[in-house]
């Protein structure tokens, strides 16, 4: 089932913790600075955002929501995800741990400059947004015959 | 879209190699009590039913889940804050509940387990009779 992720590399979550690994290295410690728009660790909703020659793919992990609360627009190649998860509290019932999100949250990401705002789709399945943004044509990588 | 799930009992299995070693998320949840049982509610997005594993030990439970999300192999990560391929957390029951009737169901990514307590020990008002 996941073997589909899989390729000669290792599969694409290995390539997320060795893109983790030497980002770390590179900005670790040193004055370099961050994303303007990025936020810090931990912060809801948890995305990854990965690319192909034709399309840029975001997966936006948040559970249990109502597609119609979700609120994706974009905007040249920045793409802004809101809305609002409102958990029901149990009447009468002792809670031990509340752990999970109970409110509103957005998160604005610049996506590669080629993507084509007009062909933008999204759809959501077992608590993953899932937005797919094809690139521009004109952009694509293409195959210089040499004569 | 909800789906019901049978709690299956397991005997603990060995380590099944680097599977079972590979980093795992922590989903996020909420546990509630009230007079007749425990419900937890666990944040894990990503994962249908197929990729799901609810098991009791003898005296714990065991919430497995992989994701379960389709993408080309040529994918290249630009971004990710997510970073393992599945989620697992544990819990140790009490005696007092009743592990063989646990019920599991999951919706959009949320799973939901209601663990009910026994019927003998479920809270009984005892009436204080004046002498």
């Amino acid at each position: 089932m996941y073997g589909l992720l899989g390729n000669s590399e290792g599969n694409l979550f290995d390539e997320f913790r060795r893109m983790e690994r030497e980002m770390n290295q590179l900005f670790g410690a040193g004055p370099w600075p961050t994303g303007i728009r990025a936020v810090a660790r931990g912060t809801y909703p948890p995305i990854n955002v990965g690319g192909t020659a034709e399309q840029v793919d975001v997966y936006v992990f948040a559970a249990g929501l109502d597609p119609a609360t979700l609120d994706v627009s974009i905007q040249q190649n920045l793409l802004t995800i809101a809305g609002e998860r409102r958990l029901i509290t149990e009447e009468g019932a002792d809670y031990y741990r509340r752990e999970r999100f109970d409110g509103q949250f957005r998160r604005v990401l610049s996506l590669p400059d080629d993507v084509d705002p007009g062909k933008v789709q999204a759809d959501y399945r077992d608590g993953v947004l899932h937005i797919t943004a094809l690139r521009r044509e004109s952009t694509k990588p293409r195959q210089i015959e040499v004569k | 879209m909800a789906e019901n799930k049978d709690v299956t009992k397991q005997k603990s299995k060995p380590a099944q190699g680097a599977a079972q070693t590979e980093a795992a998320m922590w989903p996020a949840v909420d546990i509630f009590e009230d007079d007749t049982g425990i419900t937890v509610q666990a944040d894990m997005p990503g994962v249908s039913r197929d990729g799901l594993d609810v098991h009791i030990d003898a005296d714990s439970l065991s919430i497995v889940g992989k994701l379960d999300i389709p993408m080309p192999a040529t994918m290249e990560a630009l971004h990710a804050d997510v970073r393992a391929t599945r989620y697992q957390r544990s819990f140790s029951l009490s005696r007092e509940l009743d592990r063989d009737k646990i019920e599991a169901n999951l919706r959009d990514g949320v799973l939901t387990l209601r663990i009910p307590k026994r019927e003998e020990v479920k809270p009984r008002k005892i009436e204080v009779r004046a002498s």
